[in-house]
């Protein structure tokens, strides 16, 4: 059966989710974005919502069980506030939710109860890579076996929290097949860049450059154990937190430019009453709405195991892609000559909304 | 229940069976039709209307007590029936547009009626579809100065209280199956048209009512059938109302002007029905165009390499992988849209969303697959040039692309019409 209306619990986390989206993070978000400084209370207020430790069964100190669903909605919710807080309350998962999926039993008792027992502490991982064509499943970061460990030898580029981080998950290729690495902070070779990122957004989000100079990585920290994972589903669950979190911030833009263009008087007329911009904002709406049902639908084929889960996250994500910038780039067009000062939120959304061809490995549901 | 993209089974199996109906019945004859404009195809009208009645099914209103069984003791499930329709246009268009039309049924003249009309009326207007005989009816909005605009209907009724009959008067066209619905063909039923007239021309909207037309009623007359870029095979027609007169009882809704609207929302909740179902058909095409394409490349050894970042892709697998977002998003719009009509819950919005979409996404993908396809593409030995042609009408009935935009702005701006013109 089909069905699109979520849970009652679900409802009431997207409703608390929301609360904190709209009163926390998007009312900080402006200063936060030009002081480069996310404050360490929201981050706090975020975890406090649970999502991580609500995905985690009890066995493991979490109280539930992950779904990709539930956390497609939440994302949504949380990004529809900021993205930058949103990627910074959820770096933990980047490091958790694949030893969750793919980790072997004793890393999953051994780090998941540290993760998500007490307050947001930073653990991340480390997947993209500065080069033009990056591909995930072709990385340049190389792991090969030797004396008994495993070398890793590389670099990694938008790290969120590296400086600061425990443990970081470095994805590596291993033998033409990505591979990711539990790598400790003293780790010898790990050198993590004194300066921050600079990117087009994201300001808020303290972001590094991470060099692996033969860094030696134990059989037993390989993701999954000696014999390793699949990288598929991984990938998958990034790719369709990607997604969600392009429809949350295309939908916080398209609202914004909605409501501005109700209150914009123009010859005499509201400017949403011209067909030009209503048409727009009709074109916005019907995208958002076409590329979050793709994106539902890919997230329910991942917690079903579903055979297709792989290339509909791809095309789910890929299809985000190019929904976000439309819709936020018509945002700032709406808004005209104001959508272009930084007072107004469009034009960091704009900026957003470029960042995710570039942003898969950022976020995982 | 919560958020669920499982397939129900009677849509599986709805798929499938139409697919052999598709590719044994129907795209055989499908250029022969097409080269062929005007001709009936008699063949699959019996064919379809006997498979139908077998399945208990012949038109686009669902029945009332959905898809469960009496008596099967089963827990309710949801009913299906939008979506069920749905897929089964999809399915049939997805072998031919233009047959598609030629479905025996009561297409949008029942589901007018299934919309608007009283239980007795329905008893009355909707049985004949059920009999041996495949059976048509049509509906007549559109004039030749009121097309997207149809509050501009010209078309007058005027009630001669002696005889208790309506006479109506006017002039309509681009009657989608008109002439299977209202002329008289030895193989077919009687047939209607539903005919929307103004009980006043200076009430506006509030004066407009639908009335039912009975096949052969006297003063109507088919005056063309137009030629057209695509579904050929689909009889447009052109019909005159001279002092044609029509039963009291066939008016759909009050025979009253009220101040209200309701009449001409009646003409509206037959589109917030029967949009996806149009964006539906749209997807049909896109898909026989998209899987075309798809083969012959596979002939010719070129892979889409999905998961590939676009860097790495080339421009033929790029607009691939783009139609295929297109046309899969567009599909689970018209899924929602069809789900919550059959869960009752209002989808204006949706509604109107879904054949948007399905109208760029159709008109979008037909066009790329000939431009990929090249000459194999432009050349009339393959179907894609027909769907090429075929596929532009769904941007255009049932609301144009631009009138669905102006309906979903409404709806997202919380404009009336005349806020929003």
């Amino acid at each position: 059966m089909y069905s699109f209306d979520p849970t009652e619990e679900q409802q009431m986390l997207m409703d608390a989710v929301n609360k904190f989206a709209v009163n926390d993070l998007r009312a900080a978000a402006h200063e936060a974005e030009e002081s480069r400084e996310l404050p360490k209370r929201l981050i706090n207020r975020g975890w406090e919502l649970g999502l991580l430790q609500a995905s985690v069964p009890e066995f493991y100190g979490g109280f539930g069980e992950r779904s990709a669903v539930t956390g497609v909605l939440a994302l949504e919710e949380m990004a529809f506030g900021d993205l930058a807080g949103t990627l910074a309350v959820l770096t933990p998962s980047l490091f958790a939710t694949p030893i969750l999926l793919a980790g072997s039993e004793e890393q999953k008792q051994e780090y998941l109860p540290k993760v998500i027992a007490g307050e947001w502490t930073p653990y991340t991982a480390a997947l993209i890579e500065y080069a033009f064509n990056f591909d995930p499943n072709d990385l340049k970061t190389t792991a090969a076996l030797k004396d008994n460990g495993y070398v890793l030898n590389g670099e990694k580029a938008f790290v969120p929290f590296a400086k600061d981080a425990e443990k970081i998950l470095v994805y590596a290729n291993l033998n033409g097949q990505t591979q990711g690495f539990i790598v400790t902070k003293e780790a010898a070779g790990l050198t993590v860049n004194d300066e921050r990122e600079k990117l087009m957004s994201l300001n808020a989000l303290p972001m590094y450059r991470v060099k692996l100079d033969s860094v030696k990585v134990p059989i037993v920290n390989r993701l999954g154990g000696a014999s390793g994972h699949d990288f598929e589903p991984l990938l998958a669950s990034m790719r369709i937190a990607t997604a969600s979190a392009a429809v949350g911030v295309a939908n916080a833009a398209f609202e914004y430019s909605k409501n501005y263009a109700k209150e914009r008087e123009v010859f005499g007329v509201k400017v949403a009453q011209k067909q030009a911009i209503a048409f727009m904002l009709a074109e916005m709406r019907t995208e958002i709405e076409a590329i979050r049902l793709l994106t539902w639908e890919a997230a329910w084929k991942l917690d079903q195991g579903h055979v297709d889960t792989y290339t509909e996250s791809y095309l789910a994500c890929t299809g985000a892609v190019d929904m976000a910038m439309m819709v936020t780039d018509r945002a700032v067009q709406i808004l005209g000559g104001h959508g272009y000062i930084r007072e107004h939120p469009v034009e960091m959304w704009m900026r957003n909304g470029r960042g995710f061809a570039t942003f898969t490995g950022l976020a995982i549901i | 229940m919560p958020i669920e993209f499982e397939v129900p089974k009677p849509l599986t199996q709805a798929q499938f069976m139409l697919k052999t109906v598709a590719d044994e019945m129907i795209r055989p004859k499908s250029r022969y039709f097409d080269e062929h404009e005007h001709e009936i195809p008699w063949d699959y009208i019996e064919f379809m209307h006997m498979a139908m009645k077998s399945m208990g099914g012949s038109s686009l209103a669902p029945r009332e007590n959905g898809n469960g069984k009496e008596g099967d003791g089963k827990a309710k499930r949801p009913p299906l029936g939008y979506q069920l329709i749905a897929t089964q246009i999809e399915s049939l268009a997805y072998g031919d547009l233009g047959f598609y039309h030629c479905l025996p049924g009561g297409g949008l003249g029942a589901a007018a009626v299934y919309a608007a009309g009283t239980p007795e009326q329905k008893a009355k207007f909707l049985a004949r579809f059920q009999e041996d005989k495949p059976t048509f009816a049509a509906m007549c909005i559109t004039e030749p100065g009121a097309g997207s605009d149809n509050s501009a209907i010209r078309t007058r009724a005027v009630l001669d209280e002696k005889n208790n009959e309506w006479i109506i008067n006017g002039e309509k066209i681009f009657v989608t199956g008109g002439d299977k619905s209202f002329n008289e063909y030895e193989k077919l039923g009687r047939g209607f048209i539903v005919v929307w007239a103004t009980l006043d021309p200076t009430a506006g909207r509030a004066g407009m009512r639908a009335f039912v037309v009975e096949s052969g009623t006297l003063g109507v007359k088919i005056t063309k059938l137009e030629h057209k870029l695509g579904i050929r095979c689909s009889d447009t027609a052109a019909i005159s109302l001279v002092d044609a007169r029509v039963p009291f009882e066939n008016i759909l809704g009050s025979p009253t002007i009220e101040k209200t609207t309701t009449g001409f929302k009646g003409v509206m909740a037959t589109f917030d029905a029967t949009r996806p179902l149009v964006a539906a058909s749209g997807l049909g095409v896109a898909r026989a165009a998209l899987e075309f394409l798809k083969e012959k490349l596979n002939e010719n050894g070129v892979q889409i390499r999905y998961g590939l970042p676009r860097q790495k892709l080339t421009s033929i697998e790029r607009d691939v992988i783009d139609m295929e977002i297109m046309l899969k998003s567009a599909w689970l719009m018209v899924i929602k849209a069809t789900w919550m009509a059959d869960n009752k819950k209002p989808n204006a919005l949706e509604a109107s969303m879904s054949k948007v979409k399905a109208g760029d996404v159709t008109t979008k993908i037909t066009q790329k697959v000939v431009e990929i396809l090249g000459p194999l593409g432009y050349s009339r030995e393959f179907l894609a040039e027909k769907w090429f042609r075929d596929a532009k009408i769904t941007d255009i009935y049932e609301g144009t692309g631009q009138i669905n935009r102006l309906v979903v702005a409404r709806q997202i701006l919380g404009y009336s019409g005349s806020e929003l013109r």
